[in-house]
């Protein structure tokens, strides 16, 4: 163990996402775990911040001047992040990755100075003490090791790269202020929505399991919904799909990246634009009626066979196994 | 509308990929314009239309090798093509192909105005999404990253972002910097004409000096990461095949079940 200060981005700070909980299990491996937030923590979050090690939650306080949601443009980040690591002294910076938090640690890396590595699935140490990220690239069949050889290091962190797990013991975390400079904003946030998260189903993002509809549900997932609810699954789909507006979020390369335990695909051809976005996934099983699918050949487990089929037998027996 | 876009020549995504000591390998019978910036190409061209003047330069940073990419910008209608090349740029993080692309710009301002700078939503290759970001921090300009929606009147860039469950319009005076993603538009075929022509279009090569870049802030002198290593991923166990005779489903199930993934 060093005495390295490593600083995880939480936000929002209203709930502590799995994904950050993952963040915390690879920062403490790597030193000393701070928080940074953007408003204030609730209860709730610091208990579950002390049970992963957490002692200090470093809240920025931003200057009145921003409206709203302004705080949560990627400028605004960056700039919290940035003065929190001068605050903090801090090396390492990790957010979980999204566009988003792509953009804000690309700026707060630009701020500091810092080296930058995007997507990374495993943070570690070398030989000469630095900070080395690994990825997985070329859609899955590649690993590379990038080793960040400034003093600073600023790191996005894909989900599912690791099992989140507690603190062997508890803390209490501090809540401390830190005050935060914001340029003056170049751009203007006319609006903003943000699409309300499905209940009782995980997010695409973050799921452990996930099941995918393409072209070939024809339009009805049903089917793909009613697997992915036995299993307490998210649901995703191709662009192809998303395109016909069946559904509204995409995997891929240029969609929502996963790297689930078990990838489910019905009706999905493979093309390299999708197998880009999920070919990280430990498990991968294919539903196609077509038996020369490309998908197959990245496949653990598949069946050749109509979705409209398989797919709700297969839920039927997941429940019948549950009971 | 003066419009500068970037563009990368990156290996094909339907090839066998790969590194090299650590490096991405580009062959040239492999490398070829990253798909997703014809979708800055064609909103850039789409703008210059509509304005009824201007000019769209495409501008790499790559070995000579790279003029695929600028070809096939030439081919969709754009009418000038710059690439910096150097020795001192290789082994670049994003951070000095960011200084490059951004003095590169700044030369080609030295010209004339350039009202925007637009870029794709990532490379295919490496899909980090943070060199607009950086090219837009070292220029000091306004960004709008990862439109779908791009409009541009009176001096004024607006965008709808959709990204992460969220969706936000913001704007932005001019110039400023966009990124747009691959459903912003559907990029145009090019037409014999312009392949024609696309042969014989002289390519503008600069070097890091032209452009004023110390050589000790960029390439792999300036990186700040450093690739340690690159291996290829054993290959996934055989698949097994099951076809459905009435009990696929049953079959999925039980493989889920004996894997403990349930
Ligand atoms: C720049 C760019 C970026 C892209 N990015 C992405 C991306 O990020 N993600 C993405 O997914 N795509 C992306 N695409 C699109 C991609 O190239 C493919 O076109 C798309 O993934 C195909 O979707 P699909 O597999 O659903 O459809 P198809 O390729 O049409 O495949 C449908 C499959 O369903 C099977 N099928 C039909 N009926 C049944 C049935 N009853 N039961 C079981 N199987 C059935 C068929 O055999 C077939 O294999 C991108 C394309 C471009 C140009």
């Amino acid at each position: 163990m060093t005495n390295r200060t490593i600083l995880v981005l939480l936000d929002p700070a209203t709930e502590v996402r799995t994904g950050v909980l993952e963040l915390l299990t690879i920062a403490r491996g790597l030193g000393r775990v701070e928080a940074v937030s953007l408003e204030s923590p609730t209860v709730e979050a610091l208990a579950q911040l002390g049970a992963y090690g957490v002692g200090t939650v470093r809240q920025a306080e931003l200057p009145p001047a921003l409206h709203g949601d302004e705080r949560h443009l990627p400028a605004v980040v960056a700039a919290a992040l940035a003065a929190a690591v001068r605050r903090a002294d801090a090396d390492v910076v990790l957010l979980p990755t999204s566009f988003a938090n792509k953009e804000a640690a690309a700026l707060a890396a630009h701020h500091l100075g810092a080296g930058l590595i995007i997507d990374a699935a495993a943070v570690s140490e070398d030989d000469d003490r630095r900070v080395v990220g690994s990825k997985r690239v070329f859609a899955g069949s590649w690993d590379t090791a990038c080793a960040v050889t400034t003093d600073v290091a600023v790191i996005t962190v894909r989900a599912n790269a690791v099992v989140p797990a507690a603190a062997e013991a508890a803390v209490e975390p501090v809540v401390e202020g830190f005050a935060v400079q914001v340029p003056e904003l170049p751009v203007t946030l006319v609006s903003r929505t943000v699409k309300p998260r499905t209940s009782g189903r995980p997010s695409l993002e973050e799921a452990a399991v996930v099941v995918a509809g393409g072209r070939g549900t024809g339009g009805d997932f049903g089917p793909v919904e009613d697997l992915a609810d036995a299993l307490g699954a998210a649901v995703g789909a191709s662009r192809d799909a998303v395109f016909e507006g069946w559904w509204d979020a995409y995997i891929g390369q240029t969609g929502v990246t996963i790297a689930p335990r078990v990838y489910i695909g019905a009706g999905i051809s493979g093309a390299p634009h999708h197998r880009g976005g999920m070919q990280a996934a430990q498990v991968i099983v294919a539903v196609n009626s077509d038996p020369e699918a490309p998908i197959f050949e990245i496949c653990d487990f598949a069946v050749v066979g109509d979705l409209a089929d398989v797919l709700p037998q297969a839920a039927a027996e997941i429940r019948k196994h549950k009971g | 509308m003066r419009i500068v876009v970037t563009v990368k020549y990156v290996p094909d995504i339907n090839t066998e990929r790969g590194f090299e000591d650590c490096r991405v390998v580009r062959s040239p019978a492999e490398g070829t314009l990253n798909e997703l910036d014809e979708n800055a190409l064609e909103a850039a061209l789409q703008l210059v239309e509509a304005a009824g003047q201007g000019e769209v330069v495409a501008l790499t940073v790559a070995a000579p090798d790279g003029d695929v990419a600028l070809r096939k910008a030439f081919q969709m209608g754009v009418t000038r093509g710059v690439r910096v090349s150097d020795d001192a740029l290789a082994g670049s993080d994003y951070f000095g192909t960011a200084a490059a692309l951004a003095a590169a710009v700044r030369k080609l301002e030295e010209e004339s105005p350039v009202d925007l700078v637009i870029t794709g939503m990532a490379a295919l290759d490496g899909l980090g999404s943070v060199v607009p970001v950086l090219l837009a921090a070292e220029l000091g300009r306004p960004a709008l990253h990862l439109a779908k929606k791009l409009a541009v009147s009176g001096g004024t860039v607006t965008v709808v972002r959709e990204a992460d469950d969220v969706t936000e319009e913001l704007s932005a005076p001019l110039p400023a910097v966009v990124s747009v993603t691959d459903t912003a538009n559907r990029p145009r075929f090019p037409n014999f004409k312009l392949i024609m022509a696309a042969r014989t279009r002289e390519i503008e090569a600069w070097t890091a000096a032209d452009l004023g870049l110390d050589p000790a802030t960029v390439g792999a002198a300036g990186a700040r990461t450093q690739t340690v290593s690159a291996a290829p991923r054993p290959p996934r166990p055989e698949t097994q095949l099951v076809t459905d005779k009435g009990d696929g489903g049953v079959a999925l199930a039980e493989f889920l079940l004996r894997n403990d993934l349930v």
